[in-house]
């Protein structure tokens, strides 16, 4: 009967979910709106970026959706040792973009970059690092969830708890796809 | 009432009412000045009538959230206060202390003032809403430690609730975002950088999780609905809060020397405030909407379900009208900021403490859950009195707001400020008239203690 429900997880993680993505809506629509104004310079520095990097990071991530997904369809089999062990898997993923993301970030500052370098710089710093955080309190939240998978906590018939983490992991995810090419990739 | 330790809230709540005309009265003056420059000069200069004013508004508020938790806490703690005796001891010393500074500030000039209480020891004075002696603002710290000791040892021993833990979160953030009322470096950028501190992030910070607090705490009394359903919500709300208004901070620091990106995470963020301000709204409604029973105390149902209105719009809406830089390049200090003011003012921090007011001071009393029928009448014609207009009072500035920084900020021929506030005089006037019907109303709700007390308490309908 969970299978069911619409919208999974608990409802008032989708209000928190649509607030967040109205934050970085509003700050894509300010990214896009600047740099209508100041194209050369959003071209140029944004060569200064590592789109490798951001590759692989984007993998790690789409990645880590997919174990999640694992996760919940194994819960929904009462398989608590599968679910658990995806998580783990989705935790690490994201623990691997935190290290490529924390790499890039240490290559700026030794060049001297900071929020007032230049508007790209700013738009670039601030949206990467508040993406950045919510890729951590994912992660707690999703050990949270594991954690409770390991005591036990979940089964076939009550897991909105673990459907409550995907869908914040997804979101951080989803979030992530749109940040890649908007500031990396699109010129 | 559960516990005979809750009636350490009663003086505290007659305080912040006696306060509250107070401020009242002052703001009536002040408006008055507005438009005759020296009414009551030099007796009360408008800058004094201001200080006052406002002074009086933080100080019955601090009241009444005191007098709030001193009653909330022992009933979601289920034990008695940890100490009833300091509760009232903090409570003389806060009145006299509260009391000798608005003396000080009406009978010593300003600069004396400072001298006499040796404020080049410690130098914090002679910033807005800050303007208190250090001496004050040690007592201030004293009484913020000994009530954060009552009411966390009281918090930590007994029952521990969503409620209580929120409440004690706002209100040790305030405790230690006062602390930044000390430092008062001589970089002017950094003074206004921290002096937001306190104003903001109490208001558009923990004050938020007091308020939050406070409405869940009546909602679950007056509606007896579940008790998780509305600890799930406040979690939603104070979450909400803290990542809007923390960061939105920054929507006060647009040209004040600060770097250029605040005028990025300032708008952003602050752009999202009104966020936890209409949860809280839809929140109210619902509760009450599912309610499980129909409490006797009707006028209390009436202030929770107006604070949640009244803040989304006074706070939200009006704070959002200003909030992004490029409009506030136009409108800052202008009057707009002064609607915004007033309406977020009542409809976030004095509903809900009337709204605990409301819902507390019958059991306070001796009655055993509301007032008599009669009074909460009374009652409730003073909500709508008020209410209605603080709508007039913002709507009037925010009038003269918008008229003041189209002819003195825009437009070819930009007028001089004195020049423009002649011209805005008719506005500021019928603002000093919707002051007086505050007052009347201010009046009735002081009077609806006084009626119907030999009269049975309220039954609910069916």
């Amino acid at each position: 009967m969970q299978k069911n429900k619409y919208p999974p997880g608990d409802l008032a993680i989708w209000i928190f979910i649509l607030a967040e993505l109205l934050v970085f809506a509003a700050f894509f629509g300010a990214y896009a709106f600047t740099r209508l104004k100041n194209v050369e310079l959003f071209n140029y520095y944004q060569m200064t970026l590592d789109r490798n990097a951001a590759l692989l990071n984007t993998l790690a991530l789409i990645t880590s959706s997919y174990f999640v997904v694992r996760a919940v369809a194994d819960i929904r089999e009462d398989d608590s040792k599968g679910c658990k062990r995806w998580l783990w898997a989705a935790i690490a993923m994201g623990a691997f973009f935190i290290v490529i993301k924390g790499g890039e970030y240490a290559h700026h500052f030794s060049a001297g970059v900071t929020l007032s370098s230049n508007t790209f710089y700013m738009f670039y710093l601030s949206l990467t690092f508040f993406h950045f955080m919510h890729v951590i309190l994912g992660m707690v939240i999703l050990a949270a969830v594991a954690l409770k998978v390991g005591r036990g906590g979940y089964s076939a018939d009550e897991h909105t708890g673990v459907e409550t983490g995907a869908s914040y992991w997804h979101m951080v995810d989803l979030v992530w796809l749109i940040l890649f090419p908007l500031i990396y990739v699109m010129r | 009432m559960q516990y005979s330790s809750q009636a350490v809230a009663k003086p505290y709540f007659i305080a912040a009412i006696g306060l509250f005309v107070g401020q009242i009265l002052f703001g009536l003056i002040l408006g008055l000045q507005y438009v005759l420059g020296d009414f009551l000069f030099p007796e009360i200069p408008f800058n004094v009538a201001r200080m006052v004013h406002t002074n009086l508004l933080i100080v019955w508020l601090l009241f009444g959230f005191m007098g709030a938790a001193y009653y909330l806490v022992p009933e979601e703690s289920e034990r008695e206060l940890e100490s009833p005796g300091l509760a009232i001891a903090m409570f003389w010393i806060f009145l006299v202390a509260g009391a000798l500074t608005i003396l000080g500030y009406l009978l010593v000039p300003y600069a004396g003032l400072a001298q006499l209480t040796g404020n080049d020891l410690l130098p914090t004075m002679g910033r807005e809403f800050l303007e208190q002696p250090t001496i004050t603002k040690l007592g201030i710290v004293v009484v913020a430690l000994s009530f954060l000791y009552n009411i966390g040892m009281t918090v930590l021993k007994g029952r521990k609730t969503v409620v209580s833990l929120v409440l004690l979160i706002g209100l040790t953030g305030l405790a230690v975002f006062f602390l930044f009322s000390f430092y008062n470096p001589d970089n002017l950028v950094l003074d206004k950088f921290f002096w937001w501190w306190v104003v903001h992030l109490w208001v558009e910070g923990v004050w938020e999780l007091i308020l939050g607090s406070i409405l869940a705490f009546v909602l679950i009394k007056t509606t007896g609905v579940d008790r998780e359903v509305i600890e799930k919500w406040l979690y939603i709300i104070i979450a909400m809060t803290l990542i809007t208004g923390i960061i939105g901070t920054g929507h006060h620091y647009y040209w004040i020397g600060t770097p250029e990106y605040w005028q990025w995470w300032g708008s952003v963020f602050s752009a999202m405030e009104p966020i936890p301000f209409f949860m809280m709204t839809v929140f109210a409604f619902n509760m009450v909407n599912k309610r499980r029973r129909e409490h006797p105390n009707k006028a209390a149902v009436l202030w929770a379900l107006g604070t949640a209105t009244m803040a989304f719009l006074g706070a939200g809406v009006w704070g959002f009208l200003h909030t992004l830089a490029p409009v506030n390049y136009y409108t800052h200090g202008s009057q707009i900021t002064a609607a915004h003011g007033h309406m977020a003012f009542y409809g976030a921090y004095v509903m809900i403490v009337l709204t605990m007011i409301s819902y507390a001071m019958p059991m306070l009393r001796g009655r055993t859950a509301a007032n008599s029928n009669k009074s909460q009448v009374l009652e409730m014609w003073s909500f709508w009195l008020m209410t209605i207009a603080i709508v007039f009072i913002t709507l009037f500035l925010t009038a003269a707001g918008i008229l003041q920084v189209f002819l003195q900020r825009m437009g070819e021929n930009p007028l001089p400020f004195m020049v423009v506030q002649e011209k805005v005089a008719l506005f500021y006037w019928l603002r000093e008239i919707a002051g007086l019907v505050f007052l009347i109303g201010l009046l009735t709700y002081v009077a609806s203690f006084f009626v119907g007390n030999d009269e049975p308490e309220a039954k609910t309908a069916g």
